[in-house]
């Protein structure tokens, strides 16, 4: 492993408190996954790629946009390795890069119907950007 | 005879701001159904905003501040922090367990803060159900109900916040839950039960993948349907717009309306 991937795979473990190395690679925690259908890497690949430090790939998925933070990979792994809390600490990897904002006020208001709850947008702009 | 006359309890109230806006109907049958169950609901002082999600990152610290705020509030008061917006329950119950159980998180929030005094996730962080079967108690609401709502068939719909991650929010059995149907029962309606009841309706991916919340949103209806509901109804804001929005043709109300309707401080209007 490259000192760069081992330095990143150090950071993302570290800020998500997760222990890769309890996975079993039983895959429960993808079969539960309801954005599974969109995303590139599922929540059992999350463990393995950190662990491996290949997070680069992760970082370019959009995958990291479309976990709904459901918390079912977590509830549901029989290990309690919690996948969920890899793909958040990626996904701030890239939204605290200066100009990395996923999603911007001005594309908050092509979502304004005048029923959107302040909840979605206060949750979307949380996890979209900084 | 002249019934003894309880005293109110009183609990802190984290409103949040949905329910100041689009999710009122939330707010004032909360306030006024509680009032009629005996406890009384004293909101926070200028509480902000909880920021509408958790984050799991240990180096998150400028987000978690407004819910340790209104969390310190209520420990100075020795009262319970009620919430009753399931993504304000679930926001702050997370940070008042980081708060409690991660000494080094905890440690830079108090530094950041730089109070008085420090805070370690004392308070008691309850979801308005939880008040209602913990505090007030079901068997006594049934008592309360003047209108039944005898015939309804209600699906509850609890989502992901109320009940994930489980180790902390410690609700009810994530995988089979029933206080949202325990109370229905208590209303005098019937619950319908459905597999995708404890299934994600979408949630704030609205705004980043329109069509997975249709997906997910859609299977949540057409399976409480499918199992006989007539209405659904909900704790959480972005829930009910996401149903609503993704085509549900059943009414998708709060739970706080059918308990007003059946306590009878609010006119049974189905309105959408
Ligand atoms: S939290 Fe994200 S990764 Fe985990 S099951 Fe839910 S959508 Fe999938
Ligand atoms: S459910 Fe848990 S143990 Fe199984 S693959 Fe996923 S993270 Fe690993």
């Amino acid at each position: 492993m490259s000192s760069k991937n081992e330095r990143l795979r150090d950071e993302i473990l570290k800020r998500s408190g997760v222990n890769p190395k309890k996975c079993m690679r039983c895959g429960k925690c993808s079969a539960t996954c309801p954005a599974y259908d969109e995303m590139e890497y599922h929540p059992h690949q999350f463990v393995s790629m950190v662990e491996n430090g290949d997070i680069e790939p992760l970082i370019n998925s959009k995958g990291i946009y479309r976990c709904l933070s459901c918390f079912a990979c977590v509830d549901r792994c029989p290990r309690g390795v919690e996948p969920a809390k890899l793909v958040e600490a990626v996904r701030l990897e890239v939204i605290r890069k200066q100009g990395a904002n996923h999603l911007t006020a001005d594309g908050v208001e092509a979502f304004l119907d005048g029923e959107i709850p302040q909840q979605a947008i206060v949750s979307a702009l949380r996890k979209y950007s900084k | 005879m002249l019934r003894k006359r309880t005293k109110m309890m009183k609990v802190s109230y984290f409103p949040g701001c949905t329910l100041k806006n689009k999710a009122v109907q939330l707010d004032i049958y909360a306030r006024k159904c509680a009032e009629a169950l005996g406890v009384s609901l004293e909101e926070i002082e200028n509480w902000q905003c909880c920021g509408g999600v958790f984050s799991t990152a240990k180096d998150e610290i400028a987000t978690k501040l407004s819910s340790v705020r209104a969390l310190k509030e209520a420990k100075e008061k020795n009262r319970p922090l009620v919430t009753v917006c399931s993504a304000c329950h679930n926001v702050i119950k997370q940070t008042n367990h980081a708060m409690s159980t991660d000494a080094e998180f905890a440690g830079k929030v108090n530094r950041y803060m730089a109070e008085d005094t420090d805070y370690a996730g004392e308070t008691e962080v309850m979801h308005y159900l939880e008040m209602l079967r913990d505090l007030v108690g079901f068997d006594k609401i049934k008592e309360k109900v003047v209108k039944p709502l005898t015939g309804k068939k209600i699906a509850a719909y609890y989502g992901c916040l109320l009940l994930r991650p489980n180790s902390v929010m410690k609700m009810d059995n994530p995988e089979n839950p029933r206080i949202i149907e325990d109370l229905i029962r208590a209303l005098g309606a019937e619950p319908v039960m459905y597999a995708n009841r404890n299934e994600c309706c979408g949630g704030y991916v609205i705004m980043e993948s329109p069509s997975l919340a249709e997906k997910k949103s859609q299977a949540v209806v057409e399976n409480a349907k499918s199992a006989g509901a007539e209405i659904i109804t909900t704790a959480c804001p972005l829930c009910r717009y996401n149903l609503l929005k993704n085509g549900a043709d059943i009414p998708v109300i709060y739970f706080t309306e059918l308990l007003a309707q059946a306590l009878g401080l609010k006119e049974d209007t189905d309105e959408q």
